[in-house]
């Protein structure tokens, strides 16, 4: 199987997409300039202005017009160059993209790819560094998507392509040069389903999108330690797969909840509560949280290092679960 | 304008005041819950409005809706049972009556967010030229509308790439209970236009032919591929702007000014006054349409409810 990056999966995806006449682009920066990543370059060229639509800056009327477009038969992927600015469209998302099924009883779905980027780090400040797709994932008629390897960020794109509902896909702007595997066909990665990216047996590591990768680290860590961590890579934030999360905490008995994002301040919370309640009588431990600093991004870089959580924090958590010699794991 | 169509125009309105008379009617009986926004007094805008599209056409709307659904083509009993929240009503009971959908007569939807449905008609009309289809777009909403920042991207975006929208301003003077003269630095909503290089008129929203003639105008050259026009028509809402408004910011003196332009007794003094019809055709249409309201209203009340599993099956398309 090819292996390609982050980006030149999500680059396949689009190109499949837009084999479809119904299917154009729209967003800020994504024709002449290439795309804020670099995910559309060359794609004005090989399209044309049509397919590949620049938009004014203007976040409300980008997700909003999206809406309309889907109304009216087309397909449109509307992208928001980051995270941050998906806020001037929440009323256009929420308000408008998960309720017009509902409110319509039914009459009016909206298949709507929204695509965008989200990320702490990197020393970008408080209004560039920050992980709200969680804000999202808590919305009913909305789906949430946050890929963490090349071959999900194609293949959750596709299945967003084949839903018929508005789907919220945050990628990760530090997972678009990690390389993976990809299938050269349009493979679609269900949306809703979890995937276990390693397997262990004393202790469940819950993370999504970036995290996966840091998870892997600490199960690395563990591992130099006799600790055996299975990584379950959530893929869906809405609607989650419990039942790949209680397979699995049902086989370590113990769970730690990790997020990018300031502790509180995401779904993680949502998710321990659900697991609890799911899981009980399976578990030796609470489930812990390792989550980042509750707080606006710092700028300083040591400040910056403090508020995102590590694989070393995410190992002594693991560590402290199982007691003992393991205590002094990290 | 041959005098069949006068006519139904007349009709239409004369349905639009009886039913939301109706409706005021049951929302005091606890039939008809939530927020309830009579159109009373604006029906010549709705009307003169759709009449100037085609049945194919789009029309997206705000909260103050009952009147543009029932001129797009949704049938009274279908209305009033979406007030009443049964699943007989255009929504299925399932929006109420500040969101009506008709997908079948190209309404797409009453929006309750003010602005918001400005941006989704703009969008209807980007799909529309994508797709290059001889359609437009007839985007309704009020003076509270303008101010927000959504109308300013919708109208930059419309004008920038020649959509095919119409940016239908009902201007009713009052945003909620404040006065437009108090919060707009420019109150002339027609002169917005100016700045997005888009064509604009203002229109006397209580003139239903009037309003028609702009509206086809307007949309003449929205299916020339000339772009947007945005309408502001001047109107009056003779009600509160909702059922829980005793209307404390304006005197009776503005409402005795303006209670003789009511469209529909304008309408009717011309139609006679021209020898279109007679004193007795009216009354028979009033009649009518008494008629149809008082069926609509006994449809909505026999009508069953949505279930539980209707509210859980309707979270996602599947």
């Amino acid at each position: 199987m090819p292996i390609i990056s982050y980006r030149e999966a999500i680059r396949q995806g689009l190109r499949e997409m837009l084999r479809d006449p119904k299917v154009f682009l729209m967003g800020e920066d994504i024709g002449a300039y290439g795309g804020a990543f670099a995910v559309t370059k060359g794609f004005l060229a090989e399209y044309g202005e049509k397919r590949i639509k620049d938009t004014p800056i203007a976040e409300a009327a980008i997700v909003a017009g999206g809406i309309g477009a889907v109304m009216a038969g087309a397909r449109p992927v509307v992208e928001m160059m980051t995270i941050n600015f998906t806020l001037l469209a929440f009323d256009a998302i929420v308000n408008h993209a998960a309720k017009i099924y509902a409110m319509s009883g039914g009459q009016v779905n909206i298949p709507l790819i929204m695509r965008t980027v989200t990320g702490s780090g990197n020393q970008l400040g408080a209004q560039h560094s920050q992980n709200i797709e969680g804000h999202y994932a808590m919305v009913p008629g909305l789906k949430v998507v946050a890929p963490a390897t090349p071959a999900d960020a194609k293949g959750l794109l596709l299945a967003a392509y084949d839903d018929k509902n508005p789907v919220f896909i945050a990628e990760h702007f530090a997972l678009y040069n990690t390389k993976g595997e990809v299938p050269e066909e349009p493979v679609r990665v269900p949306l809703g389903v979890a995937a276990v990216r390693r397997e262990g047996k004393d202790i469940t590591l819950l993370a999504y999108s970036r995290m996966v990768q840091t998870c892997l680290k600490a199960a690395d860590l563990l591992a130099e330690r006799g600790i055996t961590a299975e990584v379950i890579d959530l893929r869906s934030l809405r609607p989650l797969d419990y039942e790949t999360m209680c397979a699995s905490i049902g086989k370590t008995r113990r769970a730690i909840m990790v997020e990018e994002t300031g502790i509180g301040t995401s779904i993680g919370g949502d998710i321990i509560a659900t697991l609890q309640e799911m899981v009980f009588d399976d578990l030796v431990a609470p489930i812990r949280w390792v989550a980042g600093a509750p707080t606006p991004m710092p700028y300083n870089r040591n400040l910056e290092r403090a508020a995102i959580p590590n694989a070393e924090a995410i190992a002594i958590a693991a560590g402290e679960m199982l007691g003992g010699e393991q205590r002094k794991v990290a | 304008m041959d005098r069949e169509q006068r006519i139904t125009m007349y009709r239409q309105m004369a349905l639009i005041r009886h039913f939301e008379e109706a409706a005021g009617e049951q929302y005091g009986r606890g039939h008809i819950g939530g927020f309830l926004h009579l159109y009373i007094g604006e029906e010549a805008c709705a009307v003169g409005a759709i009449n100037a599209i085609r049945h194919e056409d789009y029309v997206v709307t705000h909260y103050r809706d009952h009147g543009h659904a029932l001129v797009k083509g949704c049938s009274p009993r279908a209305v009033m049972a979406e007030l009443f929240g049964k699943v007989t009503g255009v929504s299925h009971g399932m929006g109420g009556s500040m969101h009506l959908f008709c997908k079948e007569n190209r309404l797409m939807g009453g929006y309750a967010i003010v602005g918001g449905g400005i941006p989704i008609g703009m969008g209807i009309a980007l799909g529309i030229q994508f797709q290059e289809q001889n359609l437009v777009c007839l985007n309704f909403y009020g003076d509270g509308a303008v101010n927000e920042g959504e109308f300013h991207e919708s109208l930059n975006m419309a004008s920038l790439w020649k959509l095919p929208v119409v940016f239908f301003c009902e201007n009713n003077l009052y945003a909620m209970g404040t006065a437009m003269t108090r919060t707009a630095a420019v109150p002339e909503i027609y002169k917005r236009a100016e700045m997005y290089a888009m064509a604009s008129t203002q229109v006397d929203g209580m003139d239903v032919e009037a309003v028609y003639r702009a509206t086809v105008e307007a949309v003449e050259r929205a299916r020339r591929g000339d772009g947007p026009t945005l309408i502001e028509a001047i109107t009056y809402r003779f009600k509160g702007h909702s059922m829980a408004d005793a209307v404390v910011y304006r005197t009776r003196a503005e409402e005795n000014v303006w209670r003789p332009r009511d469209p529909i007794v304008l309408m009717r003094e011309r139609l006679i006054e021209e020898g279109a019809a007679t004193e007795d055709e009216l009354a028979q249409i009033d009649n009518d349409v008494e008629q149809v309201v008082l069926d609509a209203v006994h449809f909505a009340e026999e009508s069953p409810e949505p279930t539980v599993e209707d509210m859980h099956r309707l979270v996602y398309a599947v």
